[in-house]
């Protein structure tokens, strides 16, 4: 069982503190979530805590840290295959 | 606090704060003079020369900026003398940098190589110059001084995930230490407040310093974006996303947990001096390159750096120690050379960001009364003026 860190409430991320593999339960760090990760996780990683549709937010540290790229669901890694940044793009 | 705890050791300088190291600066003028810079350098024991590209051939805001922070480094409180050591030709003018550094009241010498006979002539001339000054440093005995005079930069660099949960939010609560105790912080690293401005600015302690944060802020973006590219491929690094920081703003979210929660008092241009007496949370305008920024806060007054990183680097800075911190234990095991304190049980929580703070808290008094950092011990010393503009 892997632990996953979240760093706010609002979060839909957390940081996986070990290399996780497909089907390996994750469980965030207060035990309040439990699940199965839907493919690998490189360790400090993020893992998407809830399903989010394209285009949404993706919140840590309580705050908006890009927008998916394609359709998320619980447990898949979060990284730049998935979502992008909304700053600094070139127009 | 009590009184003890709060004592430092430093070097009384005429006017201004303690130094906590005790370094004679040879600095060229320009590029022309770097390598006779080096050889008187090399020769005398203690002192350190601030080797870099800049000095010629600039204008307007890019030379002042080279300028404004050549100055800066010699006005340092950890610089105790000075020679500058210029070609003769260059657009930045020698003597400009030696009364600039003289304001502050210490020794500084100059010596002209196209007046001094060339390479052979100039490294004489310099050295005799250089000797004399060193031997004056060698006098000088620390003494006590209080924290309040200390301006400690705050840097990240080789960022990882770990940065921002652990160790950037525990150097956060050891920069609020030092700022209860009446010291200052500067944060910096503009481009790394990207996507975290907002939160910072409602830190600030007036609509102006509001104002000041957002607008370098957002000159950084247009300048990104003004190159025709993204600014992700070059920040996030590729480093900073093999080790899971997918963007800007998570960098950035990440980045200012450095600076604790105190209010912001000021914003500061690249290389521009904390304002003597007005202690507190400052923010200076550097790039995230790591070099640059720590160079930018040492002009400012920075007299010690505390460095966080994530995949570990070795670098220092000529006349500051840089205490460098991290919170990946695998970091720490590969990089234990470069790397002075392991924070990595914050990760999983067996110890709490107050404990790792105070960590950083003591290590920070232990280096500000003589103790040697890793940096240090390895004799990094790595200095880089940010550009901002063309040569010509």
């Amino acid at each position: 069982m892997a632990k996953a860190l979240v760093c706010d409430p609002s979060d839909n991320v957390a940081t996986v503190l070990e290399d996780v593999a497909e089907g390996d339960t994750v469980t965030t760090e207060d035990g309040s979530l439990s699940f199965r990760a839907k493919g690998p996780v490189p360790k400090f990683h993020k893992v998407a805590l809830a399903d989010t549709e394209e285009g949404a937010a993706i919140i840590k540290y309580g705050n908006p840290i890009g927008t998916a790229s394609a359709r998320i669901r619980r447990g898949e890694h979060v990284h730049v295959h998935n979502m992008v940044s909304s700053r600094g793009r070139r127009v | 606090m009590a009184d003890g705890t709060r004592q430092l050791m430093g070097y009384r300088r005429p006017v201004g704060r303690h130094g906590i190291r005790n370094h004679l600066a040879i600095i060229p003028a320009s590029v022309c003079a770097c390598e006779v810079a080096q050889r008187i350098s090399s020769q005398v024991p203690g002192s350190v020369a601030l080797l870099h590209p800049n000095g010629c051939c600039q204008m307007g805001e890019d030379y002042a900026q080279t300028a404004r922070t050549l100055i800066g480094m010699g006005m340092n409180a950890n610089v105790g003398a000075c020679l500058v050591v210029g070609l003769g030709c260059e657009g930045m003018d020698p003597v400009q940098i030696v009364d600039g550094i003289r304001s502050s009241g210490k020794p500084v010498e100059l010596v002209v190589i196209q007046k001094s006979g060339g390479t052979t002539g100039a490294v004489r001339e310099g050295l005799a110059k250089a000797e004399a000054l060193a031997a004056g440093l060698a006098q000088m005995q620390p003494e006590p001084f209080d924290i309040s005079e200390l301006v400690l930069g705050l840097e990240c660099g080789a960022s990882d995930p770990t940065s921002g949960i652990g160790a950037n939010p525990s150097l956060g609560v050891a920069s609020d230490m030092l700022i209860a105790s009446g010291g200052t912080s500067i944060l910096s690293e503009t481009t790394e407040l990207i996507g975290a401005e907002h939160l910072l600015a409602e830190r600030a302690v007036d609509a102006r310093t509001a104002e000041a944060l957002i607008g370098i802020v957002a000159a950084t973006e247009r300048r990104a974006k003004a190159m025709g590219a993204d600014l992700r491929g070059t920040q996030p690094t590729p480093g900073n996303i093999r080790g899971g920081i997918s963007t800007i703003e998570e960098k950035s979210l990440g980045c200012i947990l450095k600076a604790g929660r105190s209010p912001l008092i000021g914003v500061l241009k690249y290389g521009e001096p904390v304002t003597y007496g007005k202690n507190g949370l400052y923010m200076m305008d550097t790039p995230g390159q790591d070099v640059d920024s720590m160079t930018g806060m040492l002009a400012g007054g920075a007299q010690i750096v505390v460095f966080t990183t994530g995949l570990g680097t070795p670098t220092g800075t000529p006349i500051a120690p840089v205490i460098k911190v991290t919170a990946n234990a695998a970091t720490y095991r590969m990089m234990q050379e470069d790397t002075d304190l392991d924070l990595s049980p914050v990760m999983d929580g067996s110890i709490g960001l107050r404990e790792a703070g105070e960590t950083i808290f003591d290590e920070i008094l232990s280096v500000s009364r003589g103790k040697l950092t890793k940096s240090e011990l390895n004799g990094h010393r790595e200095f880089g003026i940010m550009r901002v503009g063309w040569s010509f």
